[in-house]
């Protein structure tokens, strides 16, 4: 078996956020949000993260995504820490890895044509070239008609504005992507859309994925490794159906417990 | 001699101007009974429930029938409608952040409901708020009762929003999405709650949701809505194992099941393809026929009606195609 070549990693990540001090005297208190984390993706490669409201996912992301800087550990990006990384270094870091968030319509501006909300990362990153030929490429790739570009948020369904989303994460051809619960404002039978056509860009272009929720089926189903976060650790990692079926982590159990489905619902056990 | 049905609902339309967001809906809910509404948003399910409730946004308009308590609410008057709401006919709502005062706290807003309604004294409707917390399994009822909305968690709101509906042991309560802003173990615990507290009061219950296996759970029968009409209609277990709309059963293979997930993440999903269409512009004839696989020429033309079968559709699934001369 050959060994793993991460794209994206995080080792030995901790995060504390200091407290409100209770009286004018006593210490800050702190709060830690991660604690020792290793976490990382290969090109190619869908990788998922499962956890409660509150365990900490969304901080993961931040720092996996340079938005923030953890307090010890280190996030290297092929190879090198983007924290003592040099300015090519950085620049490309910060083109490499685009992040799809949660809710589609609050994170495109409602004022905005979705042409030039398309062209914001590449005036953002300053990236130079023909741009127009880049936008129709990636219309292509999630499956949305060239009329798009000249209308507004509005006129699009959750589902539509979800590959909008994921359209402008691609324009700066990054090579990672990280979804922080980019279905769970779906509908399921949009959902399905959405997920298949993750799915297909880690085969197509060769992406690395990151993919979190707390819906642990929707993360199986589209990725091929899950680590599952309690309380700022990682506590289990494995193979969706392996977690699935025999979740050795009593939060996982937790988890996997909460799934509801037709079956259960229909034969009484769900509850 | 038989209990009346919690609800009963003939023709039921709802809409603003000249456009139709339900489209002649009716359904039955028996005493006690539990019916889901399931379809994509903007289906039209709120906008039934809002009908209901006599809470339509201004310019929107009601009419049909909506038999409840020996009285047809579409012809109620304002003041008896609210008379009428959190007695005999109450709501949980989505998002209870909307519906909980912000500046009043948790516990009276509880009392409020219960003081209004009954002939007790204010201690003792703060007495029963309290209970109805401890039956809601909330922590620390007597504390938490005097907080804030907005120190509690969304669980938690969701918990007092369930015993502000219960509190006058009502004949129906209206679920609108009660768990979909809620963490999935957050959800399975509420879910419990609602289930249990609505047996035990013999409350009919109208589930509405976009989860199919919300309404598996916790109901008897469902409804599916599409573009404003029922098109699937009877028994959970008959609609759930064996559809006969292709809408449902789109719906119902849209699931992320163990069955369909391969151990190298390789499997995809089904998927109904295109959106519901705005209410601007419904199809002509059965509103999903641009979305379904088994779409014919009919389709296009003339509107199914429900038949015995339970299903508005030309071309059942399952059913012997017959191809016309
Ligand atoms: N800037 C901050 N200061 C203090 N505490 C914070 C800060 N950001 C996050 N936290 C806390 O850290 C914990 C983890 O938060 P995070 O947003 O990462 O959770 P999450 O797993 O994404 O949850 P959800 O599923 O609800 O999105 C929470 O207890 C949160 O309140
Ligand atoms: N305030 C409103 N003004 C105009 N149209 C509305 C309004 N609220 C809902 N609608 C439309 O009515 C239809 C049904 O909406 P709704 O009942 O909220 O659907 P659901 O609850 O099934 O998601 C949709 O086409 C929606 O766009
Ligand atoms: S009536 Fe026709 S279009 Fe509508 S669900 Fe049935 S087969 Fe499909
Ligand atoms: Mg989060
Ligand atoms: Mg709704």
């Amino acid at each position: 078996m050959s060994e793993r070549r991460p794209l994206l990693a995080m080792q030995q990540v901790t995060q504390a956020y200091s407290l409100p001090r209770t009286a004018l005297f006593s210490p800050p208190g702190s709060f830690t949000v991660l604690e020792n984390i290793d976490f990382d993706v290969c090109a190619g490669e869908a990788v998922g993260l499962v956890g409660e409201s509150g365990a900490g996912k969304t901080t993961l992301t931040r720092i996996l995504t340079g938005m923030e800087r953890p307090q010890s550990g280190h996030v290297l990006f092929d190879g090198t820490d983007i924290w003592s990384a040099d300015q090519t270094q950085r620049a490309n870091f910060r083109r490499s890895v685009q992040m799809v968030l949660q809710n589609p319509r609050s994170s495109l501006d409602p004022r905005m044509r979705v042409g030039t909300a398309l062209l914001e990362p590449m005036r953002s990153l300053r990236i130079e070239g023909d741009h127009v030929k880049r936008l129709h490429e990636v219309l292509d790739q999630v499956g949305l008609d060239r009329s798009a570009l000249e209308r507004f948020p509005h006129e699009f369904s959750g589902g539509q504005l979800q590959r909008i989303a994921i359209a402008r994460a691609l324009m700066p051809n990054p090579r990672v992507l990280v979804a922080d619960e980019p279905v769970s404002a779906l509908d399921v039978s949009i959902q399905a859309q959405v997920l298949n056509l993750l799915k297909d860009l880690v085969r197509d272009l060769n992406l690395g994925l990151v993919f979190i929720a707390h819906d642990l089926s929707v993360v199986a189903y589209t990725t091929s490794r899950v680590s599952v976060i309690a309380s700022g650790r990682i506590v289990e990692v494995g193979q969706p159906v392996e977690l699935f079926t025999r979740p050795s982590a009593p939060q996982t159990k937790n988890l996997v417990d909460a799934v509801l489905t037709v079956e259960s619902g229909l034969s009484g056990t769900a509850l | 001699m038989t209990t009346p049905p919690a609800i009963e609902v003939k023709n039921l339309t709802v809409g603003y101007e000249d456009l139709n967001a339900v489209r002649g809906v009716s359904f039955t809910l028996p005493a006690g009974g539990r019916m889901g509404l399931v379809g994509e948003s903007g289906s039209g399910k709120s906008m039934t429930a809002l009908a209901l409730m006599g809470l339509l946004p201004a310019g929107w308009e009601a009419h049909g029938e909506v038999l409840h308590d020996g009285v047809n609410l579409v012809t109620e008057t304002d003041k008896a409608l609210s008379s009428r709401r959190g007695r005999t006919i109450s709501m949980v709502f989505q998002d209870p952040m909307s519906s909980l005062n912000p500046v009043r706290r948790v516990g009276d807003q509880i009392a409020d409901v219960i003081h209004r309604h009954n002939k007790v004294s204010r201690r003792d409707a703060m007495r029963q708020a309290v209970d109805l917390m401890v039956q809601m399994n909330l922590p620390r009822p007597d504390q938490l009762a005097r907080s804030y909305p907005h120190q509690i968690s969304g669980g938690q709101k969701q918990r007092i929003m369930i015993a502000m509906a219960l509190a006058c042991y009502p004949q129906l309560i209206i679920a609108d999405e009660p768990t979909t802003a809620l963490d999935v173990t957050v959800q399975k615990q509420v879910l419990r709650l609602l289930n249990a507290a609505t047996r035990e009061r013999n409350s009919a219950l109208l589930m509405i949701t976009h989860d199919l296996p919300v309404i598996a759970a916790m109901c008897d029968t469902v409804a599916v809505m599409y573009a404003g009409r029922i098109v699937e209609y009877g028994p959970v277990q008959d609609v759930f194992r064996n559809p006969r709309h292709h809408y449902t059963r789109g719906l119902l293979d849209s699931q992320p099941t163990m069955d369909n997930i391969a151990l190298d993440g390789s499997s995809r999903l089904v998927s109904i393809p295109g959106m519901v269409p705005p209410l601007q512009r419904l199809p002509s004839g059965c509103a999903f026929n641009p979305r379904c696989p088994a779409a014919t020429e009919k389709c296009r033309t003339e509107m199914p009606e429900l038949g015995p079968n339970g299903a508005a559709c030309w071309h059942p699934v399952g059913a012997v195609q017959v191809v016309e001369a």
